[in-house]
C-alpha cells in the first residue's frame, strides 16, 4: 500500500537527516559491527518509510495532523542534570539516570547481588561485555504495530539505555529504578531499556520518563525489551510523564518463556500525544502475561494505545486491562488485538478496555480485535465507555460528601482494581500518589 | 451470449413439502434452466455497458447521469484491501456480465411467467408462498423482476411495491427524494458499482399509518454464469407506519464466480418501523458484497435481521443512522461458514441525535475451515446525550482448524452515554456432547443440537417459518463436521 494518495508536504526525516546520523555515530564510542550495521540499515529503513498515512488502520482515530518531526532535533551532548525531580520515592536496589541519553546519575547494586551475577549497566557498557545476550534480544522483534518507522527511528539514534540481567535462579528483592529525562527545547530522546529474566528469577523494574523543564516541546521515541525465561517472574512499571508538549512514542516487546510471567503495567500521565504499542508473545506453555495500563487524559491530551497478544503455543494465558479516565477535550484509542495461532490450543486470553468519560467533549475510541484460529480456546473481550455511575455518586452524596469530592473518590476507585495486582504495597501507594497528583494539578 | 447448459440437475428430489420457505436450504437452488436472453449488455463494464442499460429501461435522463457518475466514482475508486480480505482481488470485472434479462415488464399474473422461469420459482416455492401467507411478492432472475405481484389489500392501503424501475419511471415524486441519499454513490467502491449499473430490486412506499400486516417478500435469483447481480432496494416507510420486508437468495454453482453487489437503503420516518429480513444462501463462489444502511427518523425503528450462510466471501455491515430523537436501532446477525466461505459481517450504528438506542447481536460458526469475520462500528459524536449501544458478538468454533476474527470499532464522545461491548469465542463443551451421547445422540445430532442452542435465543426472534428452517440448515451443514 502506497501512500501517494495523500497529498501531504510534511517531510520524511525532519532534522534526522544522513548528516546528523553521520555526526550521531561520529559522537559514539566504537560499537560492534554487528550493531553498526543494524544502526545504519535502521537508518535507511526510517528515511525511506512514509509517515502514516489515512488509509493504514493501525492509525485509525489516530490524530495525523500532529505528528510531525520538524522542530526536533538531537540534543547537544552535554546537558546538566540539574531540576531533575525524582517522583517516587520507593527503595530501590540499583538505579540509573539518563539525560538526553547519556548516563547522568547512578547508585550501584548491592555487593551481594553483583556478586550473585545479576548485571544493571548501560547499554554501551553491556554491547562489549555482554555483546550476545544484547544481540539476542535488543529490538529482536519488528515493529508490527504500525510505527516501524519510529522504531527504526529509535534504533538508527539509541545512544545510550539500561541493560538489565538476572541470571537463573537470582531473585531481586527492591525494584531497579531506570530514569530518563529529556532536557532542552526540541529535545528529540530515544531511551531504551533491556530486561534479560534467567531462568526462575524473579525482578522488578521501574522505569520513569520525565521532562526537566515542564514547559519545553520534546520528542522521545522510547523502546523496551523484555523477555522472560523459564519460569522467570518479571514485572515492569513504566510510568510516561514526559512535558505537557511532548510527542511521545513508547515501543513495547515482551517475549514469554515456558510457565514464565510478565506483569507489565504502563501509567500515561504526560505528553501532548502519546503512542504505546505493546506486544506480547507467549511462545510456550504455561506462559502468562498479564497486560494493565493507566491513563489519565486531561485538556487536549492524545493517548494512543495499540496492543498485540500473540498465542503461539498451547496452554498460555494472557489477560489485558487498559483504563482510561478523561477529562476537558482528552482523546483516547485503544486498539488491541489477541491473535491466538492454529496450534495454539487451551489459550486463555482476555482483553478488556474501560473508560470514564468525565467531561462531554472527551472522545474515547475502543477497537478491541479478535484472530482466532484454534477452536478449544477461551477468548473473551470486552469494552465499555461510561460516565460515573450516577447511583455510586448520589449514594456518597446522601452520605454528605461533596459532588467533586465524590467524583474525585468514584475516579480513584476507578483505577484501583487495576493497581490492586500489584503485589507490591509500596508501588501501589506511589502509583497511587502520582495518578492522584495529576489529578490535583 | 447465451448459457451454455441444460438443466444442470434434474429436478428429481421432491422437497417442496419439506422446504416451506425458498432460498435456505443450499442444494435447493442448485439448478440451472437455459434462458434465451432478450437483452444482455455482454461482458466487462464501460460507459457503453451503463448507456445499454438506461436505454434499455428508456430511463430520465437524471438517472443515466446519475449511472454515469457512479461509473467514474467506481473506476477512481481502490480496492478497500487495507482492511478488507485480499480475496477481493480474485473479483474480475472484465469478465462479468452486468446486464441479463428476458423482457422489461414483470409478469402480474403467474400464468404470463414463462414456462423456464416458472420452473425456476416453482422450485423455489414462490407461488405456493404467496398463497398462503405474502402480502406481495416480487421475484427477481437475473437482472429483472420476473415476476411480481401484491395483494389487492395492500394495494388498496396505498402501498405502493415494484421493482426500482418501475418506481423510478411511475413514482419519481416519491422515490427520487430519497434515492441515493441514505447510501451515497461514494460510500463504497462496490456502492458506486451498483449505483452505475443498478437493475431490480425492490421500491416500497408505506403511507402515512399503515400497518401492512403480512411480510413482503422478493426472491432473487442469479442462474447466468459469471453473472453479476446489481439489484437496488428502497424502501420509505411513512410516518407512524410499519412494514417487514423478507428476502431470500440463491444461485446454481457455477466453476467461475459470480458477483452479486446490491445497495439497500431504508427510511423509517417519524415513529415507523422497517424489519428487513435477509436469509442468503448464495453458491459457494458467490462474492456477496452488499451495502445495506437506514435512516431512523425521530422514535423510528429499523431492525435488520441478517442470516449469512452461502456464498464465497460475504461482506455485509447493515447500518443504522440514528437521525432522530428517540430512534432505535438493531442488528441481530448470524452467520455460518462452512470449509472455502469467508463470512465477513457486522453492523453500524451512528448516532446523530439525543436518546437514540442501539444493539446488535452477533453470532457466528465457523466449521472445518470457514472463517467468520465481525466488524462493527458504533459511533456517538459531539454533543449528543443519552446514547445507549449494547453489542455482544459470540463466536463457535467447530473443528480445530476453524477461524474467527472480531473487529469491532467503538468511539464515543462526551460523558453522557453508556456503551459496551462484549465478544466472545468458545467451542461446543466437550461435557454437553458426552451427557447427549450417553443419552443415546449420536456425535453428530449432538453437535447440532448444541449449535442450535447457541443461535437459539436470536433464532426465536425471527419468523418462524425462517427460524425453524434455519434449524434445519444447521443440521445440515453439521452433518461430517465432527470425527
Amino acid at each position: 500500500m502506497s501512500a501517494s494518495t495523500l497529498t501531504e508536504t510534511k517531510s520524511l526525516t525532519g532534522s534526522f537527516t544522513a548528516e546528523a546520523f553521520a555526526a550521531h555515530l561520529a559522537g559514539l564510542p566504537p560499537l560492534p559491527p554487528w550493531w553498526l550495521d543494524r544502526k545504519r540499515a535502521a537508518f535507511e529503513r526510517f528515511a525511506s518509510l512514509p509517515m502514516p498515512s489515512a488509509t493504514d488502520e493501525t492509525w485509525r482515530f489516530s490524530n495525523r495532523s500532529t505528528l510531525t518531526l520538524d522542530g526536533f532535533q538531537l540534543p547537544p551532548t552535554s546537558a546538566s542534570a540539574a531540576s531533575l525531580h525524582a517522583p517516587i520515592g520507593i527503595k530501590k536496589s540499583a538505579k540509573l539516570v539518563f539525560v538526553n541519553g547519556r548516563l547522568a546519575t547512578r547508585e550501584t547494586l548491592a555487593a551481594d547481588l553483583a556478586q550473585r551475577g545479576v548485571i544493571v549497566d548501560t547499554l554501551q557498557n553491556a554491547l562489549h561485555q555482554h555483546g550476545d545476550r544484547v544481540r539476542e534480544h535488543l529490538l529482536a522483534q519488528p515493529a508490527r504495530l504500525g510505527s516501524a518507522k519510529f522504531a527504526a527511528l529509535h534504533e538508527a539514534f539509541l545512544t545510550d539505555g539500561a541493560f538489565i540481567s538476572v541470571p537463573k535462579g537470582v531473585e531481586v528483592e527492591l525494584p531497579i529504578g531506570v530514569f530518563s529525562y529529556a532536557a532542552g527545547a526540541g529535545a528529540a530522546v530515544f531511551p531504551h531499556t533491556l530486561v534479560v529474566a534467567g531462568d526462575n528469577s524473579k525482578v522488578t523494574v521501574v522505569e520513569y520518563f520525565g521532562s526537566s523543564v515542564d514547559a519545553d516541546a520534546h520528542f522521545a521515541v522510547g523502546a523496551n525489551d523484555l523477555y522472560a525465561s523459564h519460569g522467570a517472574h518479571l514485572t515492569y512499571i513504566g510510568k510516561q510523564d514526559w512535558s505537557l508538549r511532548t510527542l511521545s512514542f513508547q515501543l513495547n516487546s515482551t517475549i514469554v518463556r515456558r510457565d514464565a510471567r510478565v506483569q507489565s503495567l504502563n501509567l500515561h500521565l504526560g505528553a501532548r500525544q502519546a503512542r504505546h504499542e505493546s506486544l506480547s508473545q507467549l511462545q510456550a506453555p504455561g506462559a502468562f502475561s498479564e497486560m494493565l495500563a493507566l491513563t489519565v487524559a486531561h485538556d487536549a491530551q492524545e493517548f494512543d494505545q495499540r496492543t498485540l497478544q500473540i498465542h503461539e503455543a498451547p496452554n498460555t494465558k494472557s489477560d489485558l486491562l487498559y483504563k482510561n479516565a478523561l477529562r476537558d477535550r482528552a482523546k483516547t484509542i485503544f486498539s488491541g488485538l489477541i491473535v491466538v495461532d492454529p496450534d495454539a490450543q487451551k489459550t486463555d486470553a482476555y482483553q478488556s478496555n474501560r473508560n470514564l468519560m468525565l467531561s462531554d467533549d472527551c472522545e474515547a475510541s475502543s477497537l478491541p480485535g479478535l484472530e482466532i484460529q484454534a477452536n478449544d480456546v477461551r477468548c473473551t473481550h470486552g469494552a465499555t465507555t461510561s460516565r460515573i455511575d450516577p447511583e455510586q455518586e448520589f449514594y456518597l452524596q446522601s452520605r454528605g460528601i461533596a459532588k467533586e469530592a465524590a467524583d474525585e473518590l468514584l475516579t480513584f476507585g476507578f483505577f484501583e482494581d487495576v493497581l490492586n495486582r500489584l503485589a507490591s504495597d509500596e508501588l501501589h501507594a506511589a502509583l497511587r500518589t502520582l495518578i492522584q497528583s495529576k489529578f490535583k494539578k | 451470449m447465451k448459457p451454455l447448459s441444460d438443466t444442470l440437475s434434474a429436478p428429481d428430489t421432491d422437497e417442496a413439502a419439506a422446504n416451506p420457505v425458498v432460498g435456505i436450504d443450499q442444494t435447493k437452488g442448485d439448478f440451472q434452466y437455459k434462458v434465451a436472453y432478450e437483452f444482455d449488455a455482454g461482458t466487462g463494464l464501460s460507459e457503453k455497458t451503463v448507456r445499454y442499460i438506461s436505454s434499455v429501461k428508456k430511463e430520465a435522463p437524471w438517472i443515466l447521469e446519475f449511472r454515469l457518475n457512479a461509473l467514474k466514482k467506481f473506476l477512481s475508486m481502490p480496492m478497500p484491501t487495507h482492511w478488507a480480505t485480499k480475496d477481493l482481488e480474485n473479483i474480475n470485472f472484465d469478465k462479468i456480465r452486468y446486464y441479463l434479462a428476458s423482457g422489461q415488464k414483470p409478469k402480474r399474473t403467474w400464468d404470463e411467467v414463462p414456462a423456464d422461469i416458472k420452473r425456476t420459482f416453482e422450485r423455489l416455492g414462490i407461488p405456493e408462498q404467496e398463497r398462503k401467507f405474502l402480502a406481495g411478492v416480487e421475484a427477481q432472475f437475473d437482472s429483472e423482476a420476473a415476476y411480481s405481484n401484491i395483494k389487492e389489500i395492500v394495494a388498496k392501503q396505498g402501498v405502493i411495491f415494484a421493482n426500482s424501475t418501475e418506481a423510478l419511471r411511475e413514482h419519481p415524486e416519491i422515490f427520487r427524494k430519497f434515492f441515493g441519499k441514505v447510501i451515497p454513490t461514494g460510500d463504497n467502491k462496490f456502492s458506486a458499482l451498483n449505483s452505475a449499473v443498478f437493475s431490480g430490486g425492490s421500491f416500497i412506499y408505506v403511507p402515512k399509518g399503515v400497518k401492512v400486516a403480512q411480510p413482503l417478500q422478493a426472491y432473487f435469483r442469479i442462474n447466468a454464469e459469471n453473472f453479476g447481480q446489481f439489484e437496488r432496494t428502497l424502501i420509505i416507510c411513512d410516518e407512524g407506519a410499519e412494514v417487514v420486508y423478507m428476502e431470500g437468495c440463491t444461485a446454481p454453482k457455477f466453476s467461475t464466480s459470480t458477483l452479486h453487489s446490491a445497495v439497500v437503503e431504508l427510511v423509517a420516518l417519524k415513529g415507523a418501523k422497517i424489519q428487513y429480513i435477509t436469509v442468503q444462501n448464495w453458491a459457494n463462489n458467490v462474492f456477496n458484497l452488499v451495502t445495506k444502511r437506514g435512516v431512523a427518523h425521530e422514535e423510528a425503528e429499523i431492525k435488520w435481521i441478517d442470516c449469512n450462510i452461502g456464498s464465497r466471501l460475504t461482506m455485509k455491515y447493515p447500518g443504522v443512522v440514528l437521525k432522530g430523537r428517540k430512534a432505535r436501532g438493531e442488528v441481530l446477525s448470524i452467520a455460518l461458514a462452512n470449509d472455502g466461505q469467508h463470512q465477513d459481517t457486522g453492523a453500524k450504528m451512528i448516532h446523530a441525535a439525543d436518546e437514540t438506542t442501539s444493539n446488535i447481536i452477533a453470532k457466528s460458526i465457523s466449521v472445518g475451515q470457514g472463517r467468520s469475520t465481525y466488524r462493527g462500528v458504533v459511533h456517538i459524536p459531539k454533543h449528543l446525550k443519552g446514547c445507549k449501544n449494547n453489542t455482544e458478538c459470540d463466536a463457535l468454533l467447530i473443528n480445530s482448524n476453524s477461524r474467527t476474527d472480531t473487529y469491532p470499532a467503538i468511539s464515543v464522545r462526551g460523558d453522557r452515554h453508556a456503551v459496551q461491548h462484549e465478544a466472545s469465542v468458545s467451542k461446543v463443551s466437550a461435557d454437553q456432547i458426552f451427557y447427549m451421547q450417553s443419552r443415546g445422540l449420536t456425535e453428530g445430532q449432538a453437535m447440532s443440537l448444541s449449535v442450535n442452542g447457541f443461535i437459539n435465543d436470536l433464532a426465536r426472534q425471527f419468523p418462524m417459518e425462517y427460524s425453524v428452517e434455519l434449524k434445519r440448515l444447521i443440521d445440515l451443514e453439521m452433518e461430517g463436521s465432527v470425527g
